[in-house]
């Protein structure tokens, strides 16, 4: 009974994301099933799509920028959280994390109102990279909060106590014993800003990013195997990623000898 | 200034908010002394510690290490070295790179010179050729010598010891002891050990300092510490004694179930007639069996409790005339029965043993 509830709830979950790549090798415009046969036009048919590759690298670059500044954020945080006390703490750190549950409609619209109303913003790519690292900068946290509580306390005493500086004990001790959970919020805040689309689409001005410009091709129905030949390779991207950032994180944690404290995946 | 004590603290304060961890703590700590602080958690041992260290400032009050004043001075530019209870050990690196990561920023030594001593060090804790190891693969036990030899390569004036041997089991723990006072007479280097094990501080010190709440309670080499605790708390906290109320009057003092004695036969720290307490040790009285004679002083009672440890038995006494029991700890020789409970049991006690307080 449970296996079978179990097959069920999979099959709910990942069928239709397998339909995206079936759909891309599909030899006809129609979204239906039988299918016409096999091509690989609709990935070629990317290829020399001039828009579709402005649109990539304004999204590759709103991850890395979000994604870098989100992690910078949250190492900040992570280590107060773990290392200090201080009033309020509860409190600041609950606020901080609450964009991981918000609606990303209702941090999109009150976003484009305090940009473009209140402090007069052109929309632009930066607009962009602002609202994703307030939505990844929860994520690269609750990484790094993780990392941050594997991590002895003692060791950054004993390095000061071996005749190290502040900034030494950091660069020598914490920073690299960090480092795979730094590498995992990077990978996770970047493939989240890869995906991300709403807030994109209302802060975005001329330059849309990736998802925002799919989206766009949706009103071309001869485009939509394109779009499923696009879904198909931003889906293997994604995992790639996750995959890699989850491999990282454990190789951290064999070098170290740590105990697994239950990682993000 | 070699006659100064190497380590001087005056009145040191330490408040964390409202709570008051350390209540005016005055101690001289001499060159090439094995000193421990013994006391229950929450006594301020590990605060001190951490104070002589530089890792909390303190609220009032001087330290002085080797003459200089450090009160304000940080942890790295101290002449001291610590081995945390957790050992620290740094598992990104090696433990040859453990051992030497002090020894970084000497840029008086060579390259060859500063493996020669982590070589040297390795060699001293026992553990030769493990240079290359990985550091997050090595058993408690080892982790613990490589944070001993990271400290002494170093040859500090002073080496601070937090709780080291308590997460390691019993008979790991009792080898290390052992090896520890080894060490300390083979470098020569002070240690201060934080301990909350009375067996531990016993077996390692020259002189102990026994905390309360935050205060020195008693300061005292080993011997003196347990056969004169200064107090009934210092007692109960130092192995095992029996207490017993007491009346002195003039220059006696009457001990019911025991007898009377003159008061200057027994070891006394402030006498004032009235209403007190002595106490002694188990091993200072002992049963007498049949054929065995009186002594000049035997009281007598009967067995209420039989606790066997093989080489040793444990008997509870209850004294004739009172309702005090007593606990009496004896060597099991051979061919000498093991008295039962119920047995009528004469136990022989000498005054000088007897320690009156307060």
């Amino acid at each position: 009974m449970l296996r079978a509830y179990v097959i069920l709830f999979l099959a709910f979950l990942y069928a239709p994301i397998l339909l995206l790549p079936v759909f891309a090798f599909n030899d006809g415009t129609v979204i239906a099933f039988p299918l016409d046969g096999f091509t690989t036009k609709w990935f070629a048919e990317l290829w020399t799509n001039d828009e579709l590759h402005a649109a990539l690298m304004n999204s590759l670059f709103v991850a890395g920028t979000s994604s870098v500044l989100a992690v910078l954020l949250g190492l900040a945080a992570a280590r107060a959280n773990i290392r200090y006390r201080f009033p309020a703490k509860a409190a600041a750190m609950g606020l901080i994390m609450l964009p991981l549950v918000l609606p990303e409609i209702i941090v999109g619209v009150s976003l484009l109102v305090v940009a473009v109303r209140m402090l007069g913003l052109d929309l632009s790519l930066w607009t962009v990279v602002a609202a994703h690292v307030l939505i990844c900068t929860p994520f690269a946290i609750a990484i790094l909060n993780a990392s941050f509580q594997s991590l002895d306390p003692s060791l950054e005493e004993a390095a000061i106590d071996l005749g190290c500086s502040r900034a030494e004990t950091f660069r020598l001790i914490t920073l690299p014993l960090v480092m795979p959970g730094i590498v995992a919020a990077l990978l996770i805040s970047f493939t989240i800003s890869l995906d991300e689309f709403i807030i994109a689409f209302f802060l975005t001005g001329s330059d849309p990013t990736l998802p925002v410009y799919i989206w766009s091709l949706l009103r071309f129905p001869r485009l939509i195997p394109v779009v499923m030949a696009l879904g198909t390779i931003l889906m293997i991207v994604s995992i790639g990623i996750l995959v890699l950032a989850e491999w990282n994180r454990r190789r951290g944690l064999a070098r170290t000898g740590a105990k697994d404290s239950g990682g993000f995946l | 200034m070699t006659d100064a004590p190497l380590i001087r603290l005056r009145g040191l304060q330490k408040y964390y908010g409202d709570y008051h961890a350390l209540r005016g703590i005055d101690l001289d700590i001499e060159r090439g002394e094995f000193f421990s602080l013994l006391g229950p958690s929450g006594c301020g041992k590990t605060t001190l510690l951490r104070v002589i260290a530089g890792f909390e400032d303190v609220s009032e009050g001087t330290v002085v290490l080797a003459g200089e004043e450090m009160t304000r001075v940080a942890p790295n530019k101290r002449p001291t070295n610590m081995v945390f209870q957790s050992y620290a050990i740094f598992p990104h690196l090696s433990v040859g790179q453990n051992v030497g990561f002090g020894l970084r920023k000497r840029r008086d030594l060579t390259a060859d010179a500063k493996d020669g001593l982590i070589a040297e060090a390795l060699a001293m804790v026992g553990l030769d050729g493990y240079a290359d190891r990985a550091a997050h693969a090595l058993s408690g036990g080892q982790r613990q010598r490589v944070a001993l030899a990271r400290a002494l390569v170093l040859k500090p004036k002073v080496l601070l010891l937090d709780e080291p041997l308590s997460a390691l089991d019993k008979k790991m723990r009792e080898h290390m002891q052992v090896e520890l006072i080894r060490l300390q007479r083979q470098v020569g280097i002070t240690f201060i050990l934080v301990t909350h094990d009375q067996e531990e501080a016993l077996v390692m010190s020259d002189r102990i300092a026994v905390m309360f709440e935050g205060g020195v309670a008693q300061i005292a080499e080993a011997e003196d510490l347990y056969r004169r605790p200064n107090s009934r708390r210092v007692a109960e906290f130092i192995g095992t004694m029996n207490f017993l109320p007491a009346t002195v009057t003039g220059d006696r003092v009457s001990v019911p179930g025991l007898g009377e004695v003159p008061l200057a036969a027994v070891q006394a720290t402030a006498t004032t007639d009235g209403e007190t307490v002595v106490g002694f040790r188990p091993e200072t009285a002992t049963l007498l069996f049949d054929g065995q004679a009186d002594t000049d002083h035997v009281a007598s009672g009967h067995v209420a409790e039989v606790v066997y440890y093989g080489d040793m038995t444990y008997y509870d006494v209850a004294l004739s005339g009172t309702e005090a029991t007593v606990r009496l700890s004896m060597r099991n020789v051979f061919g000498r029965p093991v008295l039962e409970i119920g047995a009528a049991a004469r136990v022989a006690w000498s005054p000088g043993a007897l320690v009156l307080f307060r």
